[in-house]
């Protein structure tokens, strides 16, 4: 059965070979960057258009089944979705009255919104990670559509991650929860500093992130304080809003404070997202007046 | 020639499939590796030189979308894909109690490589959780659906050897 009279190249040396190849390689991304090298181009043409045409089918049959699942649920949950539209119109109105009175006095200092809209595009998440170790995956927006490295990646309510690698028609982002993602972050009310990593063990256990490095002698950090990215991050725009506080304790040098962040987005249902189209280091003159 | 062909579109199936569908049936976010039972059966099957190559290629398409470090993935399939080559001697097409040892080995020594080095590495030092919570249940789910995956993977590659032999 075993043609030993084709192998031109013995398995050893094309090991060895290959095993070469494979060292340069991880040398050399340790040296410079290689997130946007030809390779990632003529890999996502292939690959992007398939998984794109996957998760097509997917989404479709997965919101079938969700939604035979959820009439139910759905029924009972109008009721009370009505009942709190009224309550919430209520609060519209009052707030819009508020609203209109900001709006006059900032004009009178002559302010300029705190947090400037940024220019935004949407892009479908068409692949995750295919293992069980890292958060990253990929959008179906790339160098095409003027995506970069390091912008700044969110979902309707909240930070999701930052993008780590570009194609043509792809980018790769990481999200925040990623075991390898840092973010400078600040406390939204006392603006203290602080550092929110993605760690694996907290993400699997209570869908929490790790916060750490947070100086707050006068105990005014309280669990459920909004944390959102610092204006001192180099990578990540000012006022973005992570997630709240959910645990809080004293380090043993009782200086900084550590705990857990509960993010505001849904990881685990994330289908679409907004590139923020402009970078930190871009805006940064403008924003530092 | 039809298997060569075969090998390479399982790579691409593999990765396809892994990216999209089994993140979505992920159970307790933890999905079966798909590119480890292809590089692995196909080590086994075809020998040392499919396996390794099989196995590089699997990696270096993780590597370019999702990796940190473009090649690692790259190494540490390939190689998984070789050691299994070198038990080939031992293949027997009905045989389906190795293949599933196989598998389920070839998947420890991934997901314990992958800890060691962008894990502990990093100052993650509680072994026991991420071996329980991580690599034991991929090993788990890997090995229900490679009972399936490989037998489909045995069975096109059988039919597709006769083909090229009636061929010669």
């Amino acid at each position: 059965m075993r043609r030993k009279s084709k192998q031109t190249l013995p398995p050893k040396y094309l090991l060895f070979a290959l095993s070469v190849l494979c060292v340069v390689m991880i040398i050399a991304s340790f040296a410079m960057d290689l997130s946007n090298t030809p390779l990632n181009n003529a890999v996502g043409l292939v690959f992007t258009p398939m998984q794109k045409g996957i998760n097509t089918v997917g989404d479709w049959t997965s919101e079938k089944i969700e939604n035979l699942k959820n009439i139910g649920d759905v029924l009972s949950e109008n009721e009370e979705l009505k009942a709190e539209v009224v309550e919430l119109n209520d609060e519209l109105n009052s707030m819009q009255l508020e609203q209109s009175e900001l709006e006059n006095l900032r004009e009178l200092l002559e302010l300029d919104e705190k947090y400037p809209s940024y220019e935004k595009t949407a892009a479908y998440v068409i692949s995750k990670d295919a293992g069980n170790w890292f958060s990253t995956f990929t959008i179906d927006k790339g160098t095409d559509d003027g995506i970069e490295v390091d912008m700044n990646v969110i979902s309707g309510n909240g930070l999701v991650g930052i993008v780590t690698s570009v194609g043509k028609n792809y980018a790769t982002v990481r999200s925040i929860i990623d075991d390898n993602s840092e973010v400078s972050a600040m406390v939204l009310s006392t603006e203290d500093l602080c550092i929110v990593h993605g760690n694996l063990q907290n993400m699997e256990d209570n869908q929490e992130i790790k916060l750490s490095g947070l100086k707050d002698q006068d105990n005014e950090v309280e669990v459920g304080a909004q944390i959102v990215t610092s204006n001192v991050s180099d990578k990540y725009l000012p006022g973005i809003l992570v997630g709240y506080v959910s645990t809080l304790d004293m380090d043993s040098n009782n200086i900084t404070k550590s705990g857990t962040v509960t993010p505001v987005v849904d990881f685990e249902h994330l289908q679409s997202v907004l590139v923020i189209m402009e970078k930190k280091t871009q805006v940064s003159d403008t924003e530092e007046q | 020639m039809r298997r060569y062909v075969m090998a390479g579109a399982w790579v691409i199936i593999g990765f396809l499939l892994q990216s999209t569908i089994m993140q979505t049936i992920s159970f307790a976010n933890v999905s079966p590796n798909l590119l480890i039972i292809i590089t692995a059966s196909y080590g086994f099957m075809m020998g040392k030189k499919e396996g390794l190559i099989v196995g590089f290629f699997c990696g270096l398409i993780v590597d370019i979308f999702f990796g940190s470090v473009l090649g690692f993935y790259a190494l540490l399939y390939m190689l998984i894909g070789y050691c299994n080559g070198l038990l080939h001697m031992l293949f027997y097409p009905d045989e389906i109690k190795l293949p599933m040892i196989l598998i389920t080995i070839s998947d420890f020594v991934s997901g314990l490589t992958v800890y060691f080095f962008l894990f502990l590495f990093r100052g993650r030092f509680d072994f026991g959780y991420y071996f329980f919570n991580i690599i034991m249940p991929e090993v788990i789910y890997t090995i229900l659906i490679s009972i399936f995956l490989y037998l489909i993977i045995l069975k096109i590659n059988q039919k597709l050897e006769t083909l090229d032999n009636k061929e010669r």
